[in-house]
């Protein structure tokens, strides 16, 4: 059905394309009826303006935050992985932190791999793969001052290695010994005599475990999932720019739940996403209910100078314009001082400064004035 | 003089900061401060003295110096010092370091060429115009650094070579193992050229270099640091004075040295005391100094310190305000007052006034008032006259009043029935904490509210108190009765659908009534006529519920809707057709729709009087009818306890079965676990399964008609679990998501073996509540007890803290007439609010309900 131009740019696109759905066994008559319905409707629920849209994201955010639980560890819907909810969560969304508790990735597959055949080998040739995990048996040799280590030919195989590969990857990492391929599965590293002692053999083996062999560096566990009708790899530990570069990967959907690390691979509007979505998701988890305006709203907030800012005295604090403002909220000395010398002026347009000198706010009713002529 | 004069017709339009200057200190203060003493034998304030009167009076009796004035009208004054030697400002302390470390020693200037220098004071002047504060912050950041880079290479002006400055703290540098003084380095701060301070985010205008090196001490009004006298006549000074004391004394001592010539030693020795002084009088918190402390012990709180913090001036008294007119009680619940109302005990009513202007029209009104005096309700308090003196009324002055009423006067009466009250729970922590109320004066000492209004208070009856403010004048009234009521805050901001509904006896009541209920046409219009439905249409002589329900509804309502448990409500017409009312749909928070659709459809006022006479309904039908919960409603046929019995014993044995693989080592894996969490997943989830079972059971065998299962299944208290818990099994205790594991070495409690693994060894309760725990049980339970109680512990203050950040980083934010959101500086945040400009509290759970309008329009 028709939708008169007027209408389309009335109504938001989710009120035409759910009228579309939903109206499409009514006659024109009834359409149009349904339509100046939606009309009202939606003019009678517009915002006033001069609303305090803010402090009411505030409160619909910070209410509900009495209610959430503490406990930091919380099964996501998959019982294998640990994942940070509740507030805690919704804390270091909010501060901007650079570390988060549980960096996580969910990677999404192109379309013949996401069938899961072979989901655990593409797993596996995504998580991080250090000697130790693959090395059965180190063999020190203390005269040569050599190891010889030797390989487990399974977990080689599960991803998909060959021991050239392996000698490649641990000669990157150990730049001053020598690196031999030995006999099928064993490798040798041999360390030079003349400046190493059979004590430093001993470091080298530890060293020797955490090297790095395969896979993309920062992830620490892989999980496959079956999510709806396809399969997904969960994994402990983020490198997105990584992992968007591997071929089967579905980079359209694919995320990590670190909002620095999306803001730089995949830019602001794209954090801004993830804030909301992320709030959202432990909202729903802890089954609270609310309005994802609200959160649109902090994402927005946060986001707005074209950088990830925490809700903190160093970020959406510290930019805002007036003096006061920022000394009622943490440090005001520091505030003053620093207006002081910069011989900054308080233009008093914000609401705090305003309740201070006993005026009226300039928001809601505050915000009409008369159009009388003051006294002078 | 008329009223209107009294009127500022002022407004601040901004607040300039900056530093005062020598010339401006000289130029305010109206006195010189010679003297640390404070009185004389008389007890009148010295001149020249600290408490000169000329700063103003604190003593009732004397009279300001300065403008006349008396106590409390007296603004206070400043007054100043002259220190003997320059000294460090403390707070300035690192502005100076970092001048003295970018400028050249000889000629002053900033260590940047010339070009350079230019370049980059146009460009931070510009910023500075444009408003972007952070940029220019970080700019004069970068700029001081590069400065003080190019040091090394000697002055680009004067060619002169620099020394290193470094800062011992808190406010002593050293320049080549030479200590500067604050002489010297005023004498540098001064040379530096007015352009070049902005080099160092310095805007000239308001503050020059050497003025952060204090030649004056500005000395705050009297009526500032008010002495208080004890009851033994004994005055003691505010810590400031004391402060201030120190200051003068040790100035005064400085100015004699010098002038008699001492050794330079007791003369540095003395400036370095008298900069400890002035620095504690600044900030007592200086990480390097010991605090200043009073002869106690207990430090002094000096300039910093007042300022700060939540106690401080800041948050405590600017952000922040006390109010007059306001009560605190208990509250209790009454279940016949209205939504909107508040039961105010009578003596609280005589305390609060509402001040009313007398005319000609309400003269014989107010007088009335008047007559009763303050002691008889509904009385009178005060009477103001035009030209602002207020006098109280008391018996005696009370016939003297009477007579000097006329109009222009104001009156102050008591409260009376359906006047406008704020009615306010802490912690207010939505707008719904603080709601427009119509007073009710009430017998009794305790606060009355509806039961229905506890939801968005978040209050109960065991011992919360409330408060209550009347607001003034007729703007607040206004804007409370209009912005604020009860009805008007009935649909939640948060997620657009109603927070306020039946709660308890209601739910139950009505849920009863439309479920099972069937009563004689007598009973039925008893019924009606209590909850003051007059117009009744009975004309059978047995009565459904259902026809019992319709008669609230108004006749052209129609509705559909789901209940709890998923049966369908039609509403035809004000017909209650089908379909149970349960917590779902009479309820605050519930995904029910049919309080919103009443609301959207009737408005504020219907929708509460619906909501009052559903209430009322529920609550006259329990009293009716009776409604109780015992022990007995847990009983269980033999046959069922033996199928718990089973559920839960063969439970057991699974997870026995699974402990013996984990010892054998032959259990299968979970993906991404080791095999202890294996196990324990695998054991949590069978003894879970199990609980559930015996939950089936439960339900199955118990009479769903019982009074106990009613309040479970209409949603009024309690749920299936806690049925299920009473009856048959409390279940598996978790504590963190895991089985309870803490305790002694490898095992809980020591009456199991080490290294035990079975259920109830890990906080496997499998007794009910009516049954009785072991005590093993009720240990476990109580771990789990403790471990929520301090989850909730640490959270509460957690969560605060968060909401005051979001509150603070959000409060100016507002929706513009151009329907953009913008905050304090104009910045545009969205380009339409939420993107659809939809205001949550006025749709439908943040929606335009476009399914429901198409089948509106389809019938």
């Amino acid at each position: 059905m028709n939708i008169p131009e007027k209408y389309v740019e009335l109504l938001p696109n989710l009120i035409l394309e759910e009228l579309k759905e939903y109206g499409k066994d009514l006659t024109a008559a009834q359409f149009k009826s349904a339509l100046e319905t939606c009309a009202r409707e939606y003019d009678e629920s517009l915002v006033a303006a001069g609303e305090s849209v803010g402090v009411i994201a505030a409160e619909s955010i910070g209410e509900p935050g009495t209610q959430m639980t503490m406990n930091t560890k919380h099964f996501s819907g998959v019982s294998e992985l640990n994942v940070t909810m509740g507030l805690p969560r919704i804390i270091e969304i909010l501060d901007g932190r650079k570390t988060i508790g549980t960096p996580l990735m969910e990677i999404y597959l192109k379309k013949p791999h996401n069938k899961g055949e072979n989901i655990r080998e593409l797993a596996l040739q995504i998580k991080e793969t250090k000697l130790g995990s693959l090395v059965e048996e180190y063999n020190l040799d203390m005269a040569e001052l050599s190891i010889e280590c030797l390989l487990d030919e399974k977990a080689m195989k599960e991803r998909g290695l060959k021991i050239s590969q392996v000698v490649a990857a641990i000669k990157k990492s150990m730049k001053k010994a020598k690196v031999e391929k030995g006999d099928d599965f064993t490798m040798t590293v041999t360390l030079d005599p003349k400046d190493n002692s059979l004590h430093d053999l001993y470091r080298v083996r530890e060293k020797l475990k955490i090297a790095y062999v395969h896979g993309l560096k920062g992830v620490k566990e892989v999980q496959p999932l079956r999510r709806e009708d396809e399969y997904i790899i969960i994994t402990a530990g983020t490198n997105l720019k990584e992992v968007m570069k591997i071929d089967f990967v579905d980079t359209t959907r694919t995320t990590s739940n670190d909002i620095y690390e999306v803001q730089a691979i995949l830019g602001i509007e794209a954090a801004r996403q993830m804030i909301i979505d992320e709030v959202m998701k432990v909202m729903d988890n802890q089954g609270l209910n609310v309005d994802p305006r609200h959160i649109m709203l902090v994402a927005d907030t946060m986001t707005l100078n074209a950088q990830v800012k925490g809700i903190t005295r160093y970020g959406v604090v510290s930019q805002k314009q007036s003096t006061l403002a920022k000394a009622s909220f943490e440090t005001p000395i520091k505030h003053i001082f620093n207006a002081a010398m910069k011989g900054s002026e308080d233009m008093l347009t914000s609401v705090v400064e305003n309740v201070m000198i006993n005026q009226p706010v300039p928001a809601g009713t505050g915000l009409p004035g008369l159009v009388t002529d003051v006294r002078k | 003089m008329s009223e209107a004069e009294n009127y500022v017709y002022k407004k601040i339009k901004s607040i300039d900061f900056g530093v005062f200057s020598p010339k401006m200190i000289k130029d305010m203060a109206v006195a010189k401060i010679v003297t640390p003493e404070l009185y004389d034998k008389e007890g009148y304030p010295v001149d020249g003295g600290l408490m000169d009167v000329r700063l103003g009076v604190i003593d009732p009796g004397l009279v300001c110096k300065t403008d006349g004035l008396r106590l409390k009208d007296t603004l206070g004054h400043f007054g100043y010092i002259e220190l003997a030697r320059p000294l460090i400002h403390l707070k300035f302390a690192t502005q100076i370091l970092n001048i003295l470390r970018s400028t050249c020693r000889e000629c002053g200037h900033g260590l940047m060429p010339k070009k350079d220098a230019e370049g980059r004071i146009d460009e931070l002047r510009e910023l500075r115009a444009k408003g972007l504060d952070s940029q220019y912050d970080s700019l004069v950041k970068v700029t001081i650094l590069k400065m003080r880079a190019t040091a090394k290479k000697g002055c680009p002006y004067c060619k002169a070579k620099q020394q290193v400055v470094k800062i011992e703290k808190p406010s002593t540098y050293v320049e080549d193992d030479k200590r500067l003084t604050p002489i010297e380095i005023r004498t540098r701060l001064e040379r530096l050229p007015d352009d070049h301070c902005e080099l160092f985010g310095l805007n000239y205008q308001a503050v020059r270099p050497e003025w952060m090196v204090l030649t004056l001490l500005l000395i705050p009004p009297v009526t500032m640091r008010p002495s208080i006298t004890l009851e033994t006549g004994e005055r003691s000074e505010d810590d400031l004075t004391h402060k201030l004391g120190d200051i003068v004394r040790i100035n005064q001592r400085l100015f004699e040295n010098i002038n008699a010539g001492a050794p330079e030693i007791i003369i540095e020795d003395l400036w370095d005391l008298l900069q400890y002084h002035v620095t504690t009088f600044i900030d007592n918190n200086v990480a390097q100094l010991p605090p200043a402390r009073h002869r106690s012990g207990q430090p002094l709180k000096t300039l910093t310190e007042r300022i700060k913090s939540k106690e401080g001036r800041i948050r405590n008294n600017l952000a922040g305000k006390r109010t007059n007119f306001s009560a605190r009680t208990a509250i209790s619940p009454d279940a016949r007052i209205n939504i909107n109302e508040v039961g105010v005990p009578e003596v609280i009513a005589q305390k609060l006034t509402v001040p009313e202007r007398v005319t000609e029209w309400n003269m014989e009104y107010l007088k009335n008032f008047v007559n009763n005096g303050p002691d008889k309700y509904p009385g009178a308090n005060y009477i103001e006259r035009p030209d602002g003196k207020k006098k109280r009324i008391t018996s005696e002055t009370k016939e003297a009043a009477l007579e000097e009423l006329q109009p222009g006067y104001v009156v102050e009466r008591h409260l009376l029935d359906g006047d406008v009250a704020i009615f306010n729970r802490q912690p207010s922590l939505h707008r719904m904490s603080m709601m427009c109320h119509k007073v009710r004066v009430l017998p009794y000492k305790t606060f009355r509210i509806n039961p229905t209004v506890n939801n968005p208070y978040n209050a109960d009856f065991d011992g919360d108190e409330m408060n209550l403010h009347i607001p003034q004048t007729e703007e607040a009234r206004a804007e409370a009765e209009i912005l604020m009521q009860v009805q008007t805050q009935m649909i939640s901001p948060r997620y657009g659908s109603s927070v306020i509904g039946c709660i308890q006896d209601a739910v139950s009541g009505n849920y009863v009534l439309s479920k099972y209920l069937k009563v004689t046409k007598q009973e039925a219009i008893d019924i009606l006529y209590s909850i003051d439905i007059e117009d009744i249409k009975i004309t059978k002589e047995i009565v459904d519920g259902k026809e019992i329900l319709s008669h609230i509804f108004p006749s052209d309502f129609s509705f559909k809707g789901m209940s709890k448990n998923k049966e369908e409500i039609v509403i035809t017409n004000g017909k209650f057709e089908k379909g149970v009312l349960d917590s779902e749909n009479l309820g605050g928070g519930g995904d029910g729709l049919l309080l919103r659709r009443i609301h959207k459809i009737y408005g504020d006022d219907i929708a509460m009087e619906i909501l009052y006479k559903l209430f009322r309904l529920g609550c006259e039908i329990l009293t009716r009818f009776g409604f109780t919960s015992c022990i007995s409603h847990l009983d269980l046929p033999q046959e069922a306890r033996d199928e718990v019995a089973a559920i839960i014993k063969n439970s057991e044995e699974q997870a026995e079965a699974f402990i013996k693989k984990y010892e054998e080592g032959s259990l299968e894996l979970v993906p991404g676990r080791d095999l202890k969490s294996t196990l324990e997943l695998r054991i949590l989830e069978t003894l879970n399964k199990a609980r559930n079972e015996a939950g089936n059971v439960v339900t199955a065998h118990s009479k769903m008609d019982s009074d106990t299962m009613i309040m479970a299944v209409s949603g009024a208290k309690g749920k299936l679990i806690n049925f299920t818990q009473m009856g048959a099994c409390v279940g598996q205790q978790a504590l963190r998501g895991e089985r309870i594991n803490a305790g002694y070495r490898d095992r809980t409690l020591s009456t199991f073996k080490h290294g035990e693994l079975s259920p109830k060894s890990r906080g496997f309760i499998r007794a009910g509540y009516r049954q009785g725990l072991s005590p093993e049980e009720f240990y476990f339970q109580a771990m789990v007890g403790r471990d929520s109680l301090m989850d909730t512990a640490l959270r509460t203050p957690k969560s605060g803290y968060l909401y005051r950040r979001l509150a603070n980083a959000m409060q100016d934010l507002k929706v513009e007439y151009d329907g953009t959101v913008r905050d304090a500086s104009s910045k545009i945040v969205q380009f339409k609010y939420g993107e659809d400009c939809i205001d949550v509290s006025r749709s439908e759970k943040g929606f335009v309900n476009v399914k429901r309008i198409v089948r509106e329009v389809q019938e």
